[in-house]
């Protein structure tokens, strides 16, 4: 079975660099100025009970290799420690957190593939004018940072308009959705431009090959063309970008829920940063690091299902 | 005659030709905003902390051009001001990631074998940590600053210009010329520094002329979240943060006006060197 | 009813000076092969293009092109997909190029009849064997993707899946360029072969004049958007009567003919972007005289023989001179 032991191999690869990963961000706070425990106190009377609850999560009279595997042990079991601004589990918060983040993204992600692929397949099929103001709208949706789309949609839709509240998170699904909407937009804008570049060159890459005009020649109808060959081989393209968009949502949400104070991760990310609440930024890194690299992970394993170019790539350039 | 011919619509060809004017009205524009940052201290109409609190928030007029932000800083000098840093961070994170990327994209192509393997794993975990995370991860041991985020992105950065240097080195290597000049007797070092590195630069270039634009992006949301610049700084990002309360009552301006900086600057070095890349990929190709 | 039956075809692009195609009368009998023979660039591919209505983008057409009696140049976009779908079929040069490599060899082979004819997907896959079967590959290539086959197999899978329609007409566009030299002359042995056994029309376009003359019954030479001489392919070769032909035919090694250096022709073919006044071929022709480069001369019938034509000033001082 080719297929498993690749996947394997890539398990494999994705477990070694997760461990790298979390090397450097238990690592991180050796970087910092004075000892690791003025540091994770963060200025913080060094009570009994805050001394040893540190001690409880990070052994720091232990060594470092000691320090480091017991942390990554207690982390494997869903032990994040202890939040030194919020006096609560770490686990707890980012629970209570990541749904309404998982719900942001969500919606950017619809709105970005909607979206991308839609202005993608139209500027490549149309060409013309259509293209031109596809090719001009999505060059400025790329250079417009997420925290400006955020605070120009919050001053003209929230606050001129009324039309969304300004902030917020919401209670139940209608009113989280409602509140969601313009920080999804905000969040989406520049990965719409983005995917509707990478699907317009990557369609009319395939557009101009000939196997294009072979099925016109066999009665195929251009509708069709364009759906069963031009899309469809576009998409393996597309995929590829997939890694990117989830990793840009992933750091981006920080911007766009601290501007429309969103109660999730990124938001949490922020607030813990400023406050030096390391615990808890360690463990939103580590969330997020994971996060991007499963899905690097999916996009690697649906690459050759997606094109079977990729899985038959060895024998073809030995043939 | 060929079939892709037939297919390619003749409007691919019109575009580029019509993009012309576009790309030289952005370069314009770079060469503006890199005048203004640099003669900023000499077109600044105010300090950049004077406060005049009875005029906070009041709209563009005469005195103030832009108007004032809640602070009653005058915003035109802020923003003129505020292109030095918000210029300074980006160019920071691309000379930095720039040259060490291309020595160490260099050095695993030329070498290949054991250091091409340990250079690509180590990209592979900087890959691993998506730009901005690495940033506030180094902020929240280091504290607010600019010097901290510079180094974060420049290190996030390396390895998307270490693995095109890679790729380029490793087809330049196997020109003729190069075989030429080592049966001469010319040193590995030799060609490289001479001829392969020179060789790929373009491509490398146009690259980083890209980056600049990310990398603009970044350390002014960093600057939003209030990690990047400390508090009084004027920097474009820093100025978003600032003005943002006001716009939730309802006087944007102090916040549109480095929005708009920020977002013309990025489009400008994007399309930039977009064209860029595409002059050097054509010769190229 | 010829099955193919070109009339007066003249195509204009934009942004050029000349028709890329000026006049192109063409017919094709039933069961017959035809050769259109030419340089690159003479609008040989564009003749045999628009016989299945596949103009490029900006292109406009005039005269008639006849695919058993009707007009594709008049047809709607159903009409041509019907016709594309059946009647008429075309083999590609490159079959790596030709096949979408994203799909498996069945979908391709059954693809214009599942969608355009509604058949059944077991109906065409049936039929999509017993085609496989007659260019000489087994039902296992349905599975196959076109990477995983060689290129004389795919070139196969073309084939096969231009007899899937059952057309009366087959444009084989270079069919045999792509291909290594024996993979070559067996593909031309299968498409003799099937043209007998299936019974269409062949429209054999190529640069190849060794090949046309193999494999065809009568030959169009064509030389920048016009037909300059035709007739019964061994006649034609035999006796040239443009000189475009007998430059051609100088220009290509023979067997059964004294060995001597091969004849290059000077000059190259006239750019689309200027007028001709003339005959196009005046400025590389060694009899061109300045009624050449004045009038241009009308393909008209020869007195060798019947379907003989040709468009030159000088016919007859070729005719003396050539060998």
């Amino acid at each position: 079975m080719n297929f498993l032991r690749f996947a394997v191999r890539r398990l494999a690869e994705m477990a070694a660099t997760l461990l790298g990963a979390s090397f450097v961000i238990f690592g991180a706070m050796y970087l910092a100025p004075g000892n690791p425990a003025s540091f994770l106190l963060a200025g913080r009377s060094a009570s009994p009970e805050a001394l040893r609850a540190i001690n409880a999560q990070y052994h720091l009279d232990e060594p470092f290799a000691v320090q480091y595997v017991r942390w990554l042990g207690q982390v494997l079991q869903g032990d994040f420690g202890r939040s030194i601004t919020y006096r609560t589990d770490v686990s707890r918060l980012l629970a209570d957190r990541l749904p309404s983040t998982l719900l942001l993204i969500s919606m950017a992600l619809a709105l970005v593939l909607a979206l991308g692929l839609l202005l993608g397949w139209i500027g490549a099929v149309r060409g013309g004018a259509a293209d031109s103001t596809i090719l001009v709208t999505t060059t400025f949706a790329i250079g417009t940072p997420s925290f400006v789309a955020a605070v120009l949609l919050q001053g003209l839709f929230a606050v001129n308009l009324h039309w969304f509240p300004t902030g917020g998170t919401g209670e139940g699904p209608a009113q989280m959705l409602w509140h969601l909407t313009l920080p999804a937009v905000a969040l989406a804008l520049y990965l719409i431009g983005m995917l509707a570049r990478v699907t317009r060159a990557a369609m009319l890459d395939v557009l101009g090959q000939e196997h294009v005009t072979v099925a016109r020649s066999r009665g195929v109808s251009d509708h069709r063309v364009i759906r069963r060959h031009v899309f469809r081989n576009a998409l393996g393209t597309v995929l590829t970008t997939s890694g990117l968009i989830v990793s840009t949502l992933l750091v981006t949400t920080v911007l766009v829920e601290s501007a429309f104070s969103v109660g999730g991760i990124g938001q949490l990310l922020e607030l813990s940063t400023t406050t030096k609440d390391f615990p808890t930024v360690q463990a939103i890194s580590l969330i997020m690091v994971a996060l991007f690299m499963t899905v690097n992970l999916l996009v690697d394993l649906l690459h050759p299902l997606v094109d079977p170019r990729v899985a038959l790539g060895p024998r073809r350039s030995a043939a | 005659m060929t079939a892709a011919t037939l297919l390619r619509r003749p409007g691919l060809a019109r575009i580029r030709t019509s993009r012309a004017p576009l790309s030289l009205l952005c370069l314009g524009f770079v060469a503006l905003v890199v005048a203004l940052a640099v003669l900023a201290p000499w077109i600044a109409p105010y300090d950049a902390n004077t406060v005049d609190l009875g005029n906070a928030l009041a709209g563009p007029s005469a005195e103030h051009l832009l108007g004032v932000d809640a602070s009653g800083r005058d915003t035109l000098s802020r923003l003129v001001l505020g292109a030095r840093t918000s210029l300074l961070g980006p160019l920071g994170v691309v000379v930095f990631s720039t040259l060490a990327g291309v020595a160490i994209g260099t050095a695993a192509a030329w070498r290949g074998g054991w250091l091409d393997s340990v250079l690509s794993r180590g990209a592979e975990l900087v890959f691993a940590f998506p730009g901005m995370l690495l940033a506030i991860l180094i902020v929240s041991v280091h504290g607010e600053g600019l010097l901290a985020p510079v180094i974060a992105l420049a290190i996030a950065y390396l390895p998307y210009v270490s693995r095109l240097t890679r790729s380029l080195v490793l087809a330049e290597r196997e020109r003729p010329y190069v075989e030429a000049y080592r049966v001469q007797g010319h040193s590995g070092l030799q060609i490289c520094l001479r001829h392969v590195v020179p060789g790929v630069a373009p491509v490398v270039l146009a690259q980083s002329t890209i980056n600049f634009g990310y990398a603009l992006i970044d350390l002014a949301g960093l600057s939003f979240l209030g990690l990047g610049v400390p508090a009084l700084t004027p920097d474009w990002g820093r100025m978003v943060f600032d003005g943002k309360t006001a716009v939730q009552y309802g006087y944007p301006l102090s916040a549109i006006v480095p929005c708009a900086a920020i977002v013309l600057t990025v489009v400008a070095f994007n399309v930039v060197g977009e064209r860029w890349a595409d002059k050097v990929s054509r010769r190229d190709g | 009813m010829n099955t193919l039956d070109i009339q007066a075809l003249r195509l204009r692009l934009p942004g050029t000076a000349r028709p890329v195609l000026d006049g192109v009368d063409l017919t094709v009998g039933a069961r017959e092969t035809v050769a259109l023979v030419g340089e690159s660039g003479s609008g040989k591919s564009l003749t045999s293009r628009s016989v299945l209505g596949l103009l490029p983008p900006g292109a406009s057409a005039r005269g008639t092109v006849r695919v058993v009696g009707d007009d594709v140049l008049a047809m709607s976009p159903g009409q041509l997909r019907v016709l594309r779908t059946g009647t008429a079929a075309m083999i590609f040069q490159d079959p790596r190029a030709a096949v979408n490599p994203m799909r498996r060899v069945g979908d391709f082979l059954t693809e214009s009849l599942r969608l355009n004819a509604r058949m059944r997907k077991e109906a065409a896959e049936e039929r999509a064997v017993r085609m496989l079967e007659a260019v000489g590959l087994t039902a296992a290539a349905l599975r196959a993707y076109p990477g995983q086959l060689s290129g004389g197999m795919l070139q196969r899978v073309v084939i096969a899946a231009a007899l899937m329609g059952d057309p009366a007409l087959i444009l084989a566009d270079e069919p045999t360029t792509a291909l290594d030299v024996t993979t070559q002359a067996e593909v031309v042995a299968l498409l003799g072969e099937l043209r007998e056994s299936f019974g269409t029309g062949l429209l054999f376009v190529t640069h190849d004049l060794g090949l046309a003359a193999a494999i065809s019954d009568r030959v169009y030479v064509m030389y920048a958007g016009r037909i300059v001489e035709t007739g019964p392919a061994d006649e034609l070769f035999a006796r040239p009567r443009h000189p475009y032909t007998a430059a051609l035919l100088d220009s290509t090694p023979r067997l059964d003919a004294p060995r001597g250096r091969l004849a290059a022709i000077e000059g190259r073919p006239p750019s689309l972007r200027e007028e001709l006044a003339g005959c196009p071929f005046a400025a590389r022709c060694l009899y061109a005289t300045d009624v050449c480069t004045r009038q241009a001369p009308a393909l008209l019938p020869l007195a060798d023989g019947p379907a003989r034509l040709a468009s030159c000033h000088h016919g007859d001082l070729v005719k003396e001179n050539h060998r």
